[in-house]
């Protein structure tokens, strides 16, 4: 065999290995989990699980309330009774962070749930039925792929003394959508001919029944991805927006902090301030996007990185560096060379 | 007695940027419940056109498809109950059953859909129906499509397509995605089921061997007209038109060496 199909053939191998092992009952709940089932994934979920631990347990956490000023105590560093310094007010601002999550996570999945929700219906309606009807609907995405989403955002907001959370969260979502009904239209337009949809069809399955049932699970891991997407495009514009000062200081977030410690001339001397709610953004949309990583993986193995690949080959005995044409030899033990 | 007749049946594809394509031809045949008509052309004949109307999935430009000497319902009630007399097992195993769902899942549906067994027979049924392609049930029930092999699958297709209890069966290449150490079990198998049933099949092939193995009667079509048809070893022994001469010819037969004028013949005439 030729070196040059071994990195192909590598993930397919590792995928049947774990197969044995699935229980054979209930197989459903863990056939929808698997794409979360790797590496990248887990490390996600379980950065993502810390935060909303965080999230929930916030009183618990935090030794202050988040707005409690103390003015013996303005612009402190890190100290034993202020974890991450203080601000200008005497705040505390781990205890900014750990309430501030709230706003985040909940801004983020509302914006993300409501947008999966319009992606789904839209895309996989528009990728099932055809002609005009598919066009116009895939006008709208294209439309609203294109629509700016911060200006709009900041438009909306403005219109209000005080927008709420869910206002915020379904603007952030309808500009949200599109591309994921993209992807998900491109994907039900493949699977619309495959011959188990006609075959359900044919037996006369109803219309909802063949997308829900048929379609749908299938499609469970691009659903998965474009959610993860737009939570993520959710938390960044909500910290931009507190930011730059457009959502009210009334909403604490990370975004709000850093809208604080800038009015405040924090850069660059108090660190403490503003350094830490950067870093919980980035890590935040790090394990969104590990969890992204992961799913893609798991739908598209040549995605692993060259180099896992590469190890991958070498467990099993191949030769990576060596010349695209050379065979192999099968001095060693005649498992490797049936594994091959 | 159940008869299925298409007559005079046109089909032309709307195609973008390029005027229509005529698939079908002016096509007329019936098929009979008991009987089985080998469909036999090339690829882009126009035969997975005709297993389309049959089971209309897509519907005749002109010309009718009757059952029982009526023109079967487009929508509704009607097109259900035709649907549930007029079965279809589709080429690909691979693709015709859902990688997401169970075999169990497969054959329930249309047992619930048409309520061919009361609600609490359902499982029985579907043990039954998994007997009688020659599968073993508990084994195979619980799997997913993808734990098991093309015959295998193509045997699930099989149960799935019986389970309404047709009374005429469309097999459209049933065999030509398999091994082909295994297509004359899943061929006899379709051969058994068709005596035990008294099914009207019609099996569409490009394969003349099997067409004449398995069929009373054959049908050749070529560019969307059928240009031969009648008894199976009629038109496999003495084939009156150039393009089944050519076909004949061009299977290989063991019994033949490739070396006289006939073993020369081309499809290229």
């Amino acid at each position: 065999m030729s070196l040059t199909t071994a990195p192909a053939t590598a993930p397919t191998d590792d995928a049947s290995a774990t197969e044995p092992q699935r229980p054979r009952r209930a197989p459903r709940i863990g056939q929808s989990f698997a794409m979360f089932r790797n590496g990248k994934s887990l490390a996600g979920l379980a950065i993502l699980g810390v935060f909303v631990v965080v999230a929930v347990l916030a009183p618990l956490i935090a030794p202050y309330d988040p707005l409690e000023k103390d003015f013996m105590a303005l612009r402190q560093p890190p100290s034993a009774a202020h974890w991450l310094g203080t601000t200008h007010m005497g705040e505390d601002v781990f205890s900014q962070i750990v309430y501030g999550t709230r706003g985040v996570l909940v801004v983020g999945f509302l914006a993300g749930v409501l947008a999966t929700l319009v992606a789904v219906i839209v895309g996989v309606v528009a990728g099932y039925v055809a002609g005009w009807r598919s066009e116009s609907l895939s006008a709208l995405t294209n439309v609203f792929l294109v629509i700016p989403g911060l200006p709009l955002i900041i438009i909306v907001a403005s219109q209000y003394e005080d927008p709420p959370l869910m206002l915020i969260a379904g603007v952030l979502a309808i500009t949200g959508w599109a591309w994921g009904a993209r992807v998900l239209r491109a994907q039900t337009m493949s699977l619309r001919n495959r011959d188990f949809v006609q075959a359900a069809k044919a037996n006369g399955e109803k219309l909802w029944r063949i997308i829900a049932v048929e379609m749908l699970p299938n499609l469970t891991a691009i659903i998965a991805s474009s959610f993860v997407g737009t939570v993520t495009a959710a938390v960044l514009g909500l910290t931009t927006l507190a930011f730059i000062g457009v959502i009210p200081i009334t909403n604490l977030n990370w975004g709000t902090i850093l809208f604080w410690a800038q009015q405040n001339g924090a850069f660059p001397d108090y660190w403490w301030w503003y350094i830490p709610a950067g870093l919980c953004i980035a890590l935040l949309g790090m394990a969104l996007s590990l969890v992204n990583f992961g799913i893609d993986e798991y739908v598209n193995p040549r995605l692993r990185s060259a180099g896992e690949r590469a190890r991958a080959a070498r467990r099993k005995g191949l030769q990576v560096d060596g010349g695209v044409t050379e065979v192999r030899t099968v001095s060693g033990t005649g498992d490797d060379a049936r594994a091959g | 007695m159940t008869t299925l007749e298409f007559r005079n049946v046109t089909k032309r594809y709307k195609v973008r940027g390029a005027g229509d394509m005529l698939a079908l031809d002016d096509v007329s045949f019936s098929l009979e419940s008991g009987q089985t008509i080998a469909l036999v052309g090339q690829s882009g004949s126009g035969k997975s056109t005709i297993a389309k109307i049959l089971t209309q999935l897509e519907r005749a430009t002109t010309g009718e498809v009757l059952l029982d000497g009526k023109p079967i319902p487009h929508r509704g009630p009607g097109l259900r109950r035709y649907r549930q007399r007029v079965r279809m097992v589709f080429q690909d195993p691979f693709a015709s059953l859902n990688p997401y769902h169970t075999i169990r899942h497969h054959l329930e549906r249309p047992l619930r859909l048409d309520k061919v067994v009361p609600k609490d027979q359902v499982e029985s049924e579907v043990m039954a129906l998994l007997e009688r392609v020659r599968l073993d049930p508990s084994a195979t029930v619980d799997r997913r499509p993808h734990e098991l092999s093309g015959g295998q699958r193509q045997r699930v297709a099989i149960a799935r397509a019986l389970a309404s209890r047709p009374e005429l069966l469309i097999a459209d290449e049933p065999v030509s995605m398999l091994d082909v150490s295994i297509r004359l079990g899943v061929l006899n198998l379709l051969a058994d089921l068709q005596r035990e049933s008294n099914l009207g099949v019609l099996y569409i092939t490009h394969d003349l061997a099997t067409a004449r193995h398995f069929s009373d009667r054959i049908m050749v079509l070529h560019h969307g007209v059928v240009v031969e048809r009648g008894d199976a070893d009629g038109v496999i022994l003495d084939p009156q038109h150039e393009y089944t001469r050519a076909l004949r010819d061009a299977s290989p037969d063991p019994d033949r060496h490739f070396a006289g004028p006939a073993g020369t013949a081309s499809l290229r005439s």
